[in-house]
């Protein structure tokens, strides 16, 4: 989903402390959700819910192994706010809304043959 | 004649699909499909050819206020592995300027929900005639600052 205005998402993001230092932790490499929750007087809910605003905002990407989810850093980081890399951003976002759109009308029309 | 500069950047564009990455990858793959969703909604696309294969060439040209002006997207497919990656180098120009040339990686991958797509860019965007010059100079040194303010030495939250 392209966010509307892409700068006050990420300094959103960032206005948190604890937001924060889990950037910094990352900076130093993959983490698992556990990992992240140790320093952090915090449940592993807390930590996620966390996580889900650095992800939004484009920080923070999570992996796919089945076994484990490791977090890390988003090589966009702070570039993210410039322009030209948020309208590539948004064109791709875009893109991939209408290729979902096109998918599901395939999907209608083979349904119906 | 632009000031010359270059501007590296990498992004990431990461989204669960709920379809099978056949039909995913089938999307980038033919051309038929592709234009049904790649190019401007507005319709302001002239031209879309596609060669998909190791080598192949992908051209695609076209015009709006949106756009900035008159564009074209030239790629040339470096690696592709069915229904999983796809990796290609692009350029592009606007009214005749080369703006930007990327690698773009896309890889897919199979999840409970379909598929996984995952796209990384790295790019370099030259002579800054991609921006929309809404971006002010001190917005780019504040940034800077506070990404020197992430150093793991800052906040000592690591052990």
């Amino acid at each position: 989903m392209p966010a509307p205005d892409a700068l006050s998402t990420t300094f959103a993001a960032l206005a948190d402390p604890t937001r924060r230092a889990i950037l910094a932790r990352l900076a130093q490499g993959d983490a698992t959700v556990g990992e992240l929750a140790k320093p952090f007087a915090m449940s592993l809910p807390g930590v996620s819910k966390h996580l889900k605003v650095l992800q939004h905002a484009g920080l923070v990407v999570q992996g796919r192994d089945a076994q484990w989810r490791p977090c890390r850093l988003d090589p966009t980081g702070l570039s993210e706010v410039s322009s030209w890399v948020e309208q590539y951003r948004a064109l791709w976002e875009g893109r991939l809304d209408r290729m979902e759109a096109y998918l599901r009308e395939l999907e209608q029309q083979e349904t119906r043959e | 004649m632009p000031d010359r500069s270059t501007q590296f950047a990498t992004f990431i564009v990461e989204r669960d699909i709920s379809f099978p990455p056949a039909a995913v990858f089938r999307a980038f793959a033919d051309i038929e499909a592709k234009r049904r969703w790649f190019g401007d909604p507005g319709g302001s696309d002239t031209e879309h050819t596609l060669d998909f294969r190791v080598g192949g060439l992908e051209h695609s040209s076209g015009g709006s206020p949106q756009a900035g002006g008159w564009y074209t997207y030239d790629a040339t497919y470096q690696d592709i592995l069915p229904d999983e990656r796809i990796v290609y180098t692009y350029a592009m120009t606007i009214d005749g300027n080369r703006i930007s040339a990327s690698v773009a990686t896309i890889e897919l991958a199979p999840v409970d929900a379909g598929t996984h797509l995952r796209l990384t860019e790295q790019g370099v965007f030259l002579d800054g005639l991609d921006t929309n010059e809404a971006r002010e100079h001190g917005t780019n040194e504040l940034i800077d600052a506070l990404a020197a303010s992430l150093e793991p030495a800052a906040t000592g939250a690591a052990r």
